[in-house]
């Protein structure tokens, strides 16, 4: 596949994805979009970019490229691109939070097919990547293992510990996505606790570091592919994105970090997504 | 007799456990030496990680070497493994259903001169409260060893106690475990007293001295704090009609919780729990320390003579 063509696919999937999520936590009544949004086409990406290893009929095969949504709030995007993917069937994906339902609130390893590890308390996925990634190591596995952060979660200490392992141990199989939104549940990063210059924090633990557009799935593309250039140390790509990206009442709104639209938003969500509401036909956008 | 130290069979036990064929690595948060892990990193460098001062993150890098099939046991001291990277053992290790094996050392009050601040005495409420964590708290070195391979061997996530002080051997070098089980050291009819990691010495002790006064106890090592061995206590029970809980640990949530809950459902009698008294710590020689916390031979019997009255 062409670069254009993958690019139009990952567009294609993105679009899907936002739409997923906004119908799934509707439907739950309660979830996290914003987050959800802003990392979709990271997600993506990965998953439908050529990016990610994997084989959703072998979701044990394991030469599979590892992910870990260290960010565990933003579960739906996770759901949407697993469903996506035909890890389980898209009828899962309105059960989420509901009792009996393989989607729980936060990622949960035992119960949702192609989830690696369940998260949902913060700063502790790249702890878990690291020991993956020395697992593999050990074992000469070539996979690697893509961890995506919040930015706010990186105010947790332990983020710190395991990025000073990771560069300590010279784990080049390890890539940490920063989904970078800027927004945390209290408001602006920075008004509730300044990160600082992220890129030039996670250099300073002696990281490759690549900043990108974390919409622009070219640059994330391109980002993902100098990866393998990178040798004896651990990569993190921070990506600028919107909080909400996508739905136009949500974007840059921290109010949305964790609520679930109504009736009415519902409908405006999915017109911002281009998809047709009501009973009228309209032509797929 | 000879004496060793529970901590002693960490290092020695992960050499023998990787001889034996299991998959095991160690990440140690700076502590390799007291734990005994430096010795087993001295023959497995390549099994052997170490993430400095960062107990949140030795949990979290074992539960993602788990994750890649490894059985990952943890160091550390008792104190920082449990409280603080409890939300790790209890969201990465536990929730997750992971082959990560804590087994810090320097648990109880027998860390000695440290102080408070080392001596854990809540690490078995903390542990025995997670859903799908299993406790073990071994009397002796050979105790220990057992227990470590039984954890080894047994999938999910364990909890080994291990201490620093020396303590008597009571078991020899060919004894195993089986998970769940109480184990009877010494039968009796009149008194039950139940005892895990270094009280099962203080427990004999206490029986030799009851026995002195015409009083028979039966002293059983409650080795598997959870799963715990309800038949075995249940039965004592209902024999001598009285029981001490002997532990080096608070009184609320270890050993004499854990008892009296199922003497509540079971088997209603009268209890005494000798442990901490709901304090912490303080600076001083272990011998000292048991005396001071009244978790002696003598405090056993002393309790475990009250109990039979109360019958």
């Amino acid at each position: 596949m062409d670069q254009t063509s993958m690019v139009t696919r990952i567009d294609e999937k993105a679009r899907q994805m936002r739409l997923d999520i906004v119908e799934m936590i509707t439907a739950a009544g309660s979830g996290h979009p914003g987050g959800s949004l802003s990392a979709a086409d990271i997600v993506a990406t990965l998953y439908f970019g050529g990016v990610l290893k994997h084989d959703p009929e072998r979701p044990d095969w394991p030469e599979r490229d590892r992910f870990v949504l260290s960010k565990g709030h933003a579960a739906p995007v996770l759901y949407a691109a697993l469903a996506e993917a035909g890890y389980f069937d898209r009828e899962h994906l309105t059960t989420l939070r509901q009792l009996g339902s393989i989607l729980q609130g936060h990622p949960d390893r035992k119960k949702t097919p192609g989830v690696e590890v369940s998260t949902g308390s913060l700063g502790q996925g790249l702890s878990i990547a690291n020991g993956i990634a020395l697992g593999l190591r050990a074992e000469q596995n070539p996979a690697s293992v893509y961890v995506l952060l919040g930015d706010g979660e990186l105010q947790e200490g332990q983020v710190w510990e395991a990025a000073m392992f990771a560069a300590h141990n010279h784990l080049d199989n390890v890539i940490a996505i920063v989904d970078n939104n800027g927004l945390q549940i209290d408001g602006a990063c920075a008004d509730v606790m300044h990160l600082g210059e992220i890129a030039e924090k996670m250099d300073a633990f002696g990281w490759a570091v690549f900043s990108v557009d974390g919409h622009d799935p070219v640059a994330l593309l391109d980002a993902f592919e100098k990866v393998s250039e990178v040798d004896g140390m651990p990569v993190a790509i921070i990506c600028k994105t919107i909080k909400g990206k996508g739905v136009s009442f949500m974007e840059g709104n921290a109010d949305w970090h964790g609520r679930a639209p109504n009736e009415e938003e519902h409908t405006c969500a999915l017109d911002d997504l281009g998809c047709a509401t009501g009973n009228e036909e309209t032509a797929n956008v | 007799m000879s004496k060793r130290a529970t901590r002693e069979a960490f290092g020695a036990t992960l050499i023998e456990l990787v001889a034996d064929g299991v998959d095991v690595v160690a990440v140690e948060a700076d502590l390799s030496k007291s734990t005994t892990t430096a010795k087993f990193q001295a023959v497995h460098p390549s099994r052997f990680f170490n993430v400095g001062i960062a107990e949140q993150n030795m949990i979290g890098t074992a539960a993602g070497l788990a994750v890649a099939g490894k059985v990952a046991f943890t160091g550390s001291f008792a104190v920082f493994a449990t409280g603080r990277a409890y939300d790790q053992v209890r969201n990465t290790v536990c929730y997750s259903d992971l082959d990560v094996k804590l087994a810090p050392t320097h648990s109880g009050i027998t860390v000695g001169p440290d102080g408070g601040s080392h001596q854990m005495v809540e690490d078995l409420a903390l542990m025995r409260v997670l859903p799908g964590m299993r406790v073990l708290v071994p009397a002796d070195f050979n105790a220990a060893r057992a227990a470590l391979i039984l954890a080894a061997e047994t999938p999910g996530p364990f909890y080994v106690r291990l201490g620093r002080a020396a303590v008597p051997e009571i078991y020899d070098a060919s004894t195993e475990f089986e998970l769940g089980k109480a184990y009877v050291l010494r039968e009796g009819s009149d008194v039950t007293l139940a005892a895990c990691g270094v009280m099962v010495t203080e427990a004999l002790q206490a029986a030799e001295l009851l026995a002195k006064d015409g009083i028979r106890a039966e002293v059983i090592d409650v080795m598997s704090i959870k799963p715990i061995d309800i038949e075995t206590i249940t039965g004592s029970v209902a024999k001598t009609g009285a029981i001490v809980t002997c532990e080096e640990h608070s009184v609320i949530g270890g050993l004499g919780s854990a008892v009296a809950e199922l003497l509540g459902e079971y088997v209603p009698a009268p209890l005494a729990r000798v442990g901490v008294k709901d304090v912490f710590g303080t600076s001083g020689d272990p011998a000292a320390l048991m005396a001071h916390f009244g978790l002696t031979s003598e405090d056993i019997a002393r309790a475990a003579r009250g109990v039979v009255e109360r019958r």
